[in-house]
This record gives C-alpha cells, structure tokens and sequence, in this order.
C-alpha cells in the first residue's frame, strides 16, 4: 500500500537505528506525544530497535484516555433520559464511569448509538425527529474540525435536536504543562503528526524556544517514529531546540487553513480537566457563544467536576509518562482490558492496552 | 398481535407476503411454507418422508458440530447468512478431519419477514449445501414476534464421517510443527462490517464465505498427517492461534509479513484502526503439520480455488502455553493476542 508500505521496510528501520546509535553520546529521554504513536512502537517494536541510551515515554495523547471521569458520567445519565439517543466514537463504549459505562448502558436498554463520524450523529438526528440526539464530542485537534462541522451544518439546517457533549483538548497546553512539572525527564517531543496536519506547528515554537526542547512533528509509520527520534537526538546531541517537521508529507507549517476556520467559528478555546493531569487553562475547546444552544450540557445540565477514581489504578502516572505500564503493579494481573482498572488499559490508543497486547508479561520482552 | 391468520391464509405471494406468527403455529400456514419454500429448495429422501427426524447410515467414527448465525445485515458483499450457516457447519466438520454429510437447520424467524427474503436465504443454503456435497435432511421452524428477533436466525448442526487416519487435534502438535494459512485474512469481517455500517468503499470487499471441506479431504487424500486444524471465525486469526497453542501446550512463532492481507482489507483496517490479525473470517483455516510435510501440504492446497494462496507463516516451539509471538515487519518481537471484547473503531 502506498505511503504505508514503503515506511515499514525493515532494512530502512535497521538503518535509522543504526544512525541514531552513530550520533547518541549520552541518555537522552523523550516522549511520544499520540497514542497512535505508542501503539506503533509497541505494536512494531520500534523501541527495542533503539539503542539503550535513548527512553522513549509515552505522552498523554490518548483523547479516550484523558477525557475526564465526569463526562463519562454524564453521558451515562443522558442515556438513562427518555427520548434521548447518545452517539459515539465505538471505543468510548467500555470506558468505565463512576457506576457503569457505555455498553452497559446500551446493553440495559440505554440509546447508544456507534457512529463512524459526527455527520453520521447528525443523520440519526434527521431521521429522529422526535428524540434529541447528543453527539460525545471528544478528541484533539484532528477530531474538533469534523465535530465543529456537525455543529455548523446542525445550525445551518435549523435541526434543533441535535447538541453536542463537548470535551475536546488541545495538544500545545499540555506539553506545556508536563515541561512545567516539578522534576520534569523530558528532553525532547515528538508532536502528532495527525494533529498538526490540522494545526501545523508554529504554535510549537515558542515552547521548543522558551522551554529548551526539541519537537519534532512525526508520523505513525515505523520508519517515521525512528526518523523523528533521530532528528530529535540530533538535535540534542548538538545543544539545539527547534520544531522540525519530519511528516512533511502530510504537515505544512501554517496547517490547514479551512479546518481551522470552522474549529475557530464553532468552537472556543476554555480551561479544560484532564484526566491523570488535572485541570489546564487554555487547554481545551467549548462550544463558542454563538452556538452554545447546541451544548449539550445547556440543554441537560452542566458536568459537574467529580473526583477521579482512586485507588490502586496508576494510569494518571502512566498518562504523565512517570511510569511506563508494565511498572504498574496491578499491570496484566488485576488489571487486563477484560478487567480494565483505569482508562489507559480500555483504549485502544491506551498505553496500557498496547503494552498488553503486544507484550504482556508471559512474552518476557516487557519487563523491565 | 393484530394480524394472526390461524389456518386460513391465503396462497402464499412472495411480492407481499411476509412472515406471520401463524407461520410457526404448526398448522396450516406452517405446511404451507415449508412445502412453498423449504422443501423444494433443500428436496431430498429424508425430508420427502416428513418424518420427526432423519435416519442416516454413518459407517466408523463420526463427527458432530453446531454452530448458529446472527448476522446483521443477512445480505452483505460476496455471501450471506445461508451461505454462512452451511459453510459454517460444514468446516467445522472438516476441521474434525471428517467428510461433511448431513445437515439440520432450525430457523428463528421474525414476525414480518418478507417471505421473498426467506425464500433467498433458503436458496442460498441450498446452493451452499449442494456446492459442499450435503444435504440438509431435518429442521425445525419457529416465529417469534416482531421486534424480537433480527429477521431470520438460523442453527444448523452437522455429521460426517472421520476419514482422518489419525485424530485431528491440539494435543497432536509438537514442537516444530509448521502452521500453514490457507489463504489471505479479514476479508469476510471487513464485508460485514461496510455492509453494517453502510461504509461506502470505493469497490465491495466480499467475504471470503466458502467450504474449505474439498480442500481439507484433498490433504487428507495426499496421506498428509494433518496434526490440527482449526478454522479462523471470529477473533481472527489471532484467536485461533492463541486457543490452540494453549490446548497444545506450547508456544507458537509467526511472521506477520508473510501473513498474506489483502491491499482493500489493509487499508479499511488501517483506517479504522483494527487490526487484520483479529477481523473474522469464514473460509480460512490454519493446518498444523509437521515440517518435513509442509511443503507438500502447500502444494496440495495450491490446487484448490479456495487455499490456492496458502502460505506457511510460522511454527510451534516449546515455551509458555498461550503465547505467540510475530516477528514484526520491521524485525522486532511482539506478542500476539486474543481479541478483548468487541472490535470497535477508534476516534482518530
């Protein structure tokens, strides 16, 4: 298949890792930012073709994973409504809510609806006039200009049963906020090709700059991972903090302009609650006043804080990069995505869920 | 119920008639219909004598399977829930090293079926069994309400008698036992899934629904000793592997790049963020023989249209119970896993 094929040749991989194992003088740490990019690094790995000196952490960009306990819960108590139907993405199904969770509640007799895309969600709205149909908004900037146009289009059409739950963040704020932790490891990033393909990256520049740190925008494939490590290790190797763009084939700076538009007319930028990384100003997306009828929590009430489950879970550590999965004493024993303790082992983008599959402790390879 | 029509239907009319609860009441519109759609389709001496069950002569050993279909929609690219309840049953035989003779089918049917959708059911059935060389000789019929079922399901169960030299099954494997794929994965999942989800794809993907049975016999025929078999339904590939290196007690090493994937499977997997290894499939399987026969068991399924792609992609080793691991395609290890819950499509 063409750009898929062609970055998973497995000489090109022994040649990249060959040539970061030429440059790295000393332990360097950085972080993978998406989810989508630790489930290729475990899923091909990537990591164990690096040289030792080089950690790769697994950053927070799991949008399942980092959407707050309290918009699980509300969802939830919409679907216990009468005439309302909840659409959604299908792996927000089995993340667990305070009680319950999604499946369980279609299961029950909840509306629940899958829907492959937010248009889909108003589809079900235009065949359903009669009942109000809620649409889970959530993700980063690569699902925000989609969901922004279901928005848009809803408030165009006049179709009045139509809102959205919106809990949509950002991917800058964030890395922000872990450069900004006490005790911070992270040397270098690299940012989600997907998410800029829609941002683009100047917005990473002053944070490369003020915070000292090489980002290099990268794909998914395995070839781009290992090339956006070798520019970031270069980088550090030579005293550098730019933002590079590895996934120029997909990646302009200036990002794309229409998606940009309509996130900007739909949506606002507001302080958001993250999960595993508590509550970041600016670093999330609400409906703006303009199209604040279509919030779903105007119509059924707003979301209220609600404590993040504690316990023995430690995917709040797992989503800062503190500890890799397996450090997790409950990993693949008490807890397996059949027995999911925290979000990080549901998802599929959860790191938890990827070092599971792919390494589980009965393959030896994961323990560290 | 508003409609009951006891015993006083009128003649059936396919274009407008659909499925009553009377339909299953054992009375009169319950001959009808199974004269006017089962018995022509499935026509053979056992059902001709419309006895409560049929007698069959089953020299030796015999294998015995069952298996039910649920699948929505009942119609989707390359097959449909006929096809399936048939080829279904009828691998399963196979797997058992057995020649796949006789069929039941029980049918759940929906008040409000249309009757023209039942007759195209019944026909695929009967193409798949005559294709497969059974013949269908009991069934059973029930109706249930509207909105208590999804149309038509159906049970189909299944004998054959074991031609197999030496039992076919997981405690069979040793170590060093090649796994040989019949052919390429995911596509009936991938079929399934657009047709579901009304995914409009550029071209259809069809199902790779088929009998693997001719296939099978044709190893069998070779004097190939077929350690196990195990077809590949849901949980994929994956799966499969999994169950049996955990029956046989030992560990199995694949290489994902020679699993053969179809470029349209790859890419609709990729999208949506599924992995291949665990998409369904109905007409492939995994054969376990040992090394020295692998290359000939290749040869032999290269004959069939179904297992002509049939590659081997690994083999068992000692080890840990359970575990696979691939070699993934850029060189690296990783660990392969039964599927966990539902596949569900990711966000981005």
């Amino acid at each position: 298949m063409k750009y898929r094929d062609e970055y998973r040749t497995p000489d090109a991989a022994r040649e990249y890792a060959d040539a970061i194992a030429r440059i790295v003088t000393r332990p360097w740490t950085l972080m993978e930012v998406c989810g989508g990019q630790t489930h290729a690094i475990v899923r091909f790995g990537v990591d164990q073709l690096l040289p030792d000196a080089i950690s790769l952490i697994h950053g927070p960009g799991c949008p399942v994973c980092v959407t707050p306990i309290a918009y699980i819960d509300k969802a939830l108590e919409m679907t216990a409504l009468p005439g309302v139907i909840l659409c959604t993405f299908g792996d927000m199904l089995r993340v667990p809510g305070t009680q319950s969770d999604l499946s369980v509640a279609r299961a029950q007799g909840g509306q629940v609806q899958v829907v492959y895309s937010p248009l889909e969600a108003l589809t079900v709205a235009r065949q359903n006039p009669e009942h109000e149909v809620v649409f889970f908004a959530v993700g980063f900037e690569t699902t925000a200009p989609a969901n922004a146009m279901a928005v848009y289009q809803a408030h165009r059409e006049g179709l009045g049963n139509f809102s959205v739950l919106v809990s949509q963040v950002l991917v800058p704020p964030a890395i922000r906020a872990l450069l900004e932790r006490p005790g911070n490891r992270i040397q270098g990033f690299l940012a989600a090709g997907h998410v800029c393909t829609i941002t683009g990256y100047e917005e990473y520049e002053p944070i490369a700059r003020e915070h000292g740190v090489p980002i290099v925008v990268t794909g998914f494939e395995p070839l781009d991972i290992l090339e956006g490590v070798y520019r970031c290790v270069r980088q550090l190797e030579r005293g550098e903090s730019r933002v590079e763009n590895q996934y120029s084939r997909a990646v302009r700076r200036p990002g794309n302009a229409m998606a940009q538009q309509v996130m900007q007319t739909v949506f606002q930028v507001v302080p958001r609650q993250w999960r595993g990384m508590g509550g970041i100003p600016r670093s999330g997306l609400g409906l703006s006043p303009a199209y604040q009828s279509y919030d779903a929590e105007t119509r059924f009430g707003a979301v209220s804080g609600g404590a993040e489950r504690q316990g023995e879970c430690l995917s709040g550590a797992v989503l800062r990069g503190d500890i890799r999965p397996n450090q997790c004493p409950a990993f693949g024993t008490r807890c397996t995505p059949e027995r999911p303790m925290g979000v990080t082992m549901v998802s599929e983008e959860g790191a938890c869920a990827a070092y599971y599959r792919y390494r589980r402790p009965a393959g030896g390879s994961a323990r560290e | 119920m508003s409609d009951r029509c006891d015993n006083h239907c009128p003649p059936m009319n396919d274009d407008h008639d659909v499925v009553k609860m009377a339909h299953g009441g054992g009375g009169r519109a319950m001959a009808e219909l199974l004269d006017g759609i089962f018995r022509p389709a499935f026509e053979n001496p056992w059902l001709a004598k419309q006895h409560d069950g049929a007698v069959v002569d089953m020299p030796g050993a015999m294998a015995f399977t069952t298996d039910s279909y649920v699948v929505r929609p009942l119609f989707f690219p390359g097959s449909d829930i006929g096809i399936m309840a048939v080829h279904g049953t009828v691998n399963d035989l196979a797997m058992c090293g057995a020649r796949p003779q006789y069929l039941s089918a029980g049918f759940i049917l929906e008040e409000g079926l249309p009757l023209a959708t039942l007759r195209r059911v019944v026909d695929s059935m009967a193409g798949a069994a005559a294709d497969a060389g059974v013949r269908i000789v009991t069934g059973d019929l029930k109706v249930v309400e509207r909105g208590k079922a999804d149309g038509v399901y159906i049970n189909t169960a299944g004998v054959g008698q074991v031609v197999a030299p030496q039992p076919v099954e997981p405690c069979r494997i040793q170590a060093g036992d090649r796994i040989v794929l019949s052919g390429d994965i995911g596509r009936h999942g991938v079929a399934v899934m657009t047709a579901r989800e009304k995914l409009d794809l550029e071209s259809a993907i069809e199902s790779d629904c088929a009998s693997v049975a001719p296939a099978v016999l044709g190893l069998l025929a070779e004097g190939i000793d077929v350690h196990c078999l195990r077809d590949l339904t849901r949980g994929g590939l994956a799966s499969a592997l999994v169950e049996v290196s955990e029956s046989a007690g030992l560990a199995a090493e694949i290489r994902e790049a020679d699993i053969p994937v179809r470029e349209d499977v790859s890419a609709f997997c990729e999208l949506l963020g599924l992995d291949p290894l665990h998409v369904a499939n109905e007409g492939r399987f995994i054969a376990i023989v040992a090394e020295d026969d692998a290359a000939h068991a290749m040869e032999v399924l290269g004959q069939y249209p179904v297992t002509e792609a049939a590659v081997e992609i690994g083999r068992f080793v000692q080890g840990a119970a359970g575990v696979v691991t691939a070699s993934s395609i850029i060189g690296a290890t990783r660990v392969i896993d039964r599927l966990s819950g539902e596949q569900l499509p990711r966000i981005c």
